[in-house]
């Protein structure tokens, strides 16, 4: 019965294209989609690190900007402001960076109520895109399985200079070789507008999301 | 009342018509002004973002050529992604109709010994009426967006394919959670009310092993899926639980992972106002280690292919279900979404609810338009709503009998205007008959306040202007004779 509800299907969408023809092979009439926007910006680097700040303040997440020396220091900081000592850390996270002071237990299988009982969790990230204030994650070392990073109530991601891109179209380019790789966009805390259309921080995500950006 | 509230399932199919479920509604003033306060919100956001790329023509140039481009080559993309979403590890399903796609999650819901699951929100699995089933299978679904969990809780229904619970205010939302969540001292910032479904959830969350989910992209060169949500709900549906189940039209599928550059770009945009919304989660498959062990995707088809037959009505299928035109339609935002008696309302619903119904039902929708083409103007992948709306306008007096009183008196005009003199006649016959109608004194005159019959719908709600004693010809042709110039 599966494979009659495929075939079904599949026919009834030939039958409904028939009179519209393919003359191109489908490829080449991919290739035909105009896409006429920006894919880049030619901007000083340091224009885009201040859009991209400015986004994600705009969006409620707050933003440390330290030179590749100052990274231990500035987690020390942010993680005092918040009264987070039990710091999670997916696999691989590289352990210069972390601040004497404070418990960091790098996780392997946990689960998710265990997971919960930690206060954040710190990770790296692939890239993030100026224009949208986004950052993204995947699954690899630094970064870690998807559950590790949501779970906890508090966020502190890192983002590296270099791969700060401008635009939308440049983060999927880079994206496209890792692509089946589990990935989250995060811009900002998690938020609703459910009730009122009134912007709420903090839902069931991370509530609470500290980025601190490292330039050269 | 209204239909909602009665817990019963939106079902186009029963519903009454339109100006029936609009006329009641009207009434509701504070629904009308929760509506109004939303859209207007959604609307202003949407404006300042959408003012802040210089290229967004061509954005939606790119979105409706692409939306094009796979509808020609659905069945390939269809074919594509399911072979990579299988080599990656998922199961892909088939399913006809709703009552076929209810069946394959009931079983794989069975099969993974669930007593309950976790839903992220999905207008599909409105359209399908999963809830239900679900229900009467002994599987406790938990709604986990929080508009849907107020309307679930609430037994009512979504009014918005974005925000599903904007026809209700804090207080009204306040009063079911503190119902339903036993949470009597609970307060009304939008803040509380957040807490509370956070608290309320986190335990399903971390318990409940099953999740059903819908999809906004299915990507046939990687067979990958890609959900668009804020809240988080839908990253905790899709990493923690052991199994998931998720429903997509076949129309939800995109070529290529790049294509994603121009979606995700006009979706979040259009829909909230949001340069980019908080989250976007992509995966492929299963992957060891991160996220459920077990992956199916059902692929409906629901009268989608037959919308696909349907040359000018096909470019439907086109939606990214951002619900921009539901908050810029004027009909929309004086009745709320509960008058068109489909989960799918305002304009997209004028057109995709009586094209699922394959006309059969819902007829009454593509009459829920002023056609005034602010619909048009805001989708970001250039569906001409107002074109398939006259389009199914057409459908629907198509089928209606040759002693329908409408397409008979239609049938008659077009006899009388296509001959000079039946139309003369027609003048003067006309202007005999309504003599009897017309005011002749007082407020009023030269105006038609009642008229016999089926007519009668015109001048309950407006009058008629009386028809005038000279027509334009009649003046013309005695203006050449001797006197006819006297008044100058």
């Amino acid at each position: 019965m599966a494979g009659e509800a495929r075939e079904v299907i599949l026919q009834g969408i030939r039958m409904a294209n028939a009179g519209l023809g393919r003359p191109l092979p489908i490829e080449d009439d991919w290739r035909l989609i105009p896409r006429a926007f920006r894919r880049t910006r030619q901007t000083p680097q340091a224009e885009l690190l201040a859009q991209l700040v400015h986004r994600l303040q705009d969006y409620d997440a707050q933003v440390l900007t330290v030179d590749r020396d100052g990274v231990s220091n500035g987690i020390a900081r942010l993680l005092q402001a918040r009264s987070a000592s039990r710091m999670l850390l997916p696999e691989g996270f590289p352990q210069n960076f972390l601040p004497p002071g404070f418990l960091f237990v790098t996780e392997s299988g946990l689960n998710a109520t265990e997971i919960d009982g930690y206060a954040g969790v710190l990770t790296e990230s692939t890239l993030a895109v100026a224009e949208t204030g986004s950052i993204v994650l995947q699954n690899v070392p630094g970064q870690g399985r998807r559950a590790v990073s949501l779970v906890p109530d508090y966020h502190l991601c890192l983002v590296e200079a270099a791969d700060v891109v401008a635009t939308v179209p440049e983060a999927m380019e880079r994206l496209q070789q890792t692509a089946t790789l589990p990935t989250t966009f995060i811009s900002g805390p998690s938020a609703t507008a459910d009730i009122e259309m009134t912007r709420i921080k903090g839902v069931h995500g991370p509530r609470f999301l500290d980025v601190i950006l490292m330039v050269d | 009342m209204t239909t909602a509230a009665t817990g019963k399932p939106l079902d186009p199919s029963t519903a009454e018509p339109f100006p029936i479920l609009a006329q009641g509604l009207l009434e509701d003033s504070q629904m009308r002004k929760n509506v109004r306060h939303a859209t207007d919100v959604i609307q202003n956001k949407r404006r300042i973002v959408v003012g802040e790329l210089p290229e967004w023509q061509e954005l939606r140039e790119a979105g409706k050529r692409i939306r094009e481009h796979t509808m020609r080559y659905l069945d390939r993309y269809l074919e594509q992604f399911e072979a990579q979403c299988t080599r990656a590890g998922g199961v892909v399903h088939w399913a006809r109709d709703a009552a076929e796609a209810r069946a394959i999650v009931v079983r794989l819901a069975r099969e993974a010994g669930a007593n309950e699951v976790i839903k992220i929100k999905s207008m599909t699995t409105e359209e399908i009426q999963l809830n239900p089933a679900l229900l009467a299978a002994g599987i406790h679904p938990y709604e986990t967006d929080l508009a849907e969990l107020i309307i679930q809780l609430g037994q009512d229904h979504p009014s918005h394919i974005v925000v599903p619970a904007l026809h209700k205010n804090r207080q009204q939302i306040r009063e079911i959670f503190r119902r339903e969540m036993n949470l009597p001292n609970l307060g009304n910032t939008p803040q509380d009310l957040a807490d509370a479904a956070r608290l309320f959830l986190r335990d399903k969350f971390l318990r409940v092993k099953t999740a059903v989910s819908g999809a906004n992209f299915l990507i046939a060169e990687t067979g990958g899926v890609c959900i668009v949500e804020s809240e988080g709900n839908g990253r905790m549906c899709l990493t923690l639980p052991e199994t998931l189940i998720t429903i997509a039209g076949i129309d939800k599928v995109i070529p290529r992972f790049q294509d994603l550059e121009v979606l995700l770009q006009v979706l979040p945009r259009s829909a909230t106002g949001e340069r980019m919304n908080p989250y976007n989660s992509i995966w492929t498959g299963v992957h060891a280690g991160d996220g459920p062990k077990s992956f199916h995707v059902i692929l409906l088809d629901n009268a989608r292919t037959r919308i696909l037959a349907d040359q000018e009505g096909r470019q439907t299928l086109h939606c990214i279900r951002c619900g921009a035109c539901q908050n810029a339609c004027p009909v929309y935002r004086q009745t709320g979404g509960h008058a068109y008696g489909s989960v799918y309302a305002g304009p997209i619903g004028a057109i995709l609810t009586p094209q699922l119904q394959q006309m059969e039902h819902a007829q009454s929708l593509p009459y829920a338009s002023s056609l005034c083409g602010a619909c048009y103007e805001v989708c970001p992948v250039k569906i001409n709503i107002p074109e398939v709306l006259l389009h199914l306008r057409d459908q629907v007096v198509r089928r209606k009998s040759a002693l329908d009183p409408e397409a008979l008196a239609m049938r008659i005009m077009g006899i009388v205007f296509r001959s000079e003199a039946r139309f003369r006649a027609a003048q003067a016959i006309g202007r005999m008959a309504e003599a009897p109608l017309v005011r002749r004194e007082g407020r009023g005159e030269g105006w038609i306040h009642w008229l016999p019959g089926f007519m009668g719908g015109w001048t309950e709600v407006r009058d008629l202007r009386a028809m005038p004693q000279q027509t334009f010809r009649e003046w013309w042709e005695n203006r050449s004779k001797p006197g006819a110039h006297d008044g100058r």
